[in-house]
Formats: C-alpha cells, structure tokens, sequence
C-alpha cells in the first residue's frame, strides 16, 4: 500500500490520454513535468518525475499487446505527487514489472529498475483482463510545502 | 505538441575514431534512430566511437540500450566507445543504473578521443 500520501486529502486529480505511440510519451513528460513545476517541485525532482513517467509509457508501450491508449493520471496531495499510468494490454508479461540485476551490461530492462530508484513508492498492480496500472509517489520536499 | 527529435553529426579523428555529436532528446522515438545512425557506421567499419552528450537534454533507459548495444558491438570488433556530458542528470541516470563503471565518462570531447587513443 501507498502510505507516503496523506490518506483522505483531497487530491486535485489531472489526466492525460495519449496513444500508446512513441511519438506521444514527450507528451506524458512534458504534461508531468508542468503538474510538478506548479508543485513547486524542484530542477531536480521534476527531472526525476519527467524519467519515471516515461519509463513507464515506454514500458507499456513495448509490452502492453493490444492497448491502444495510456492515461496517465496525476493526484496532487499536500506532501507530494502521485502518478499513475495504466494501459489496456491484455496477456501482460511478468517480465515487464520485474527490476533487473545490475550485472552485465545488456540492452533493456532498465526502465522499472529507473523507477523504483528515482520515486519514493512504486506499485503495479496487474490484471490478466483489464491492464495494468503503475501508481507511483513522490514526495514533496519541506522547503516546497 | 513539443517536438522532439535527435541531431546527429559525427566527423572522425585520425581516420579511426568517429566522434558522434547528439543534440536533442533520446527516448522511445528517438532511440531507434540514433541506433540506426551508430548501427550503420559500425557496419562500416568503424569500432572507436568518442559519443559526445553534451547537448543531449534528456535520455532513457531506451537512449541506454542503444549506447550499451553499440558498445557491445564494437567490442566484438575490439572497438571502444567513450562518452562526453557534464549534464548531472545524464550523470545520475548512468550512476543509479550503475553504467558508470562500464562507460568512461569525460567532461570535453578532446579528452574522451585522447582516451581512445
């Protein structure tokens, strides 16, 4: 369970729908980024959000068959952002939400390795027939809140 | 939307080493083409690349892959590859993802070539 964010506050909620394309994930970022600048997250942080979104629409995009669309949906909590990034895919792959061993060098599987390192709570939560969502969390710095 | 895209350059040192100059942002779009570019000059002939990163505003773990699948390529060849950014973000990706120890990164492309040499 997501235990960072404060449970029963209210959460402006903001949602993007992008085609599960390549071409659309600059979007999912650029949308992120401009919630958490409005959060007064910092250069830092936001970058680290802008990676984490990314990585999970490039992740659904490779692995999510038959998901025409990714929504991408940001609460606002007092104490930070929570993102989540569902996909439509059907037959989802253990392999996809699986952090890899940072051993030999190898092309891929890096991305969910990225995510749990640079946000502060990361779920998946997989259904055989619905998709997959990832929800993630960040906390928001003192100095900004 | 914002566009995004990747511009490629590369001129060669010595007649041996390719400096590839990327200016942009590599990510799941992006990333098949810088592939294709780096994949093309291996075919070649070309295995010692000096990659310089340091107009490359933003990179995933796709960008990684292609950097990591040249590098692996070249050295079938014995090849190297060496990178250029002083960008902290670009340096952080590759210190979480632990790539740190398999590339060697330098602050300015005549160190990465005279690294090469």
């Amino acid at each position: 369970m997501m235990q960072a964010r404060e449970v029963g506050a209210e959460a402006p909620e903001i949602e993007v729908r992008i085609p599960s394309r390549p071409e659309w994930v600059a979007l999912a970022r650029l949308s992120v980024a401009t919630v958490a600048a409005r959060m007064h997250f910092n250069v830092d942080e936001i970058a680290d959000l802008k990676l984490a979104v990314a990585e999970a629409c490039t992740n659904a995009i490779q692995h999510a068959r038959e998901s025409d669309e990714i929504v991408i949906t940001c609460r606002i909590y007092s104490n930070g952002l929570q993102i989540c990034v569902r996909d439509f895919g059907i037959g989802t792959e253990a392999e996809r939400i699986r952090s890899r061993d940072l051993g030999e060098p190898r092309v891929g599987g890096l991305g969910v390795y990225l995510i749990r390192a640079l946000m502060d709570e990361v779920e998946y939560s997989v259904e055989a027939e619905s998709g997959t969502v990832l929800m993630m969390f960040k906390k928001l710095g003192d100095s900004a809140r | 939307m914002a566009r995004v895209d990747i511009n490629m350059q590369v001129r060669s040192v010595n007649g041996s080493i390719a400096v590839v100059s990327l200016d942009g942002e590599i990510d799941v779009y992006t990333s098949p083409k810088v592939k294709d570019f780096i994949g093309k000059l291996i075919d070649k002939g070309t295995y010692t690349f000096a990659i310089d990163l340091q107009n490359v505003r933003y990179i995933d773990s796709t960008g990684l892959g292609v950097l990591i699948g040249g590098l692996k390529r070249v050295r079938e060849h014995g090849g190297a590859v060496t990178l250029v950014s002083t960008n902290p973000q670009t340096r952080k990706i590759f210190d979480i993802t632990g790539l740190i120890k398999v590339f060697d990164i330098y602050d300015s492309v005549d160190d990465a070539v005279n690294a090469l040499k």
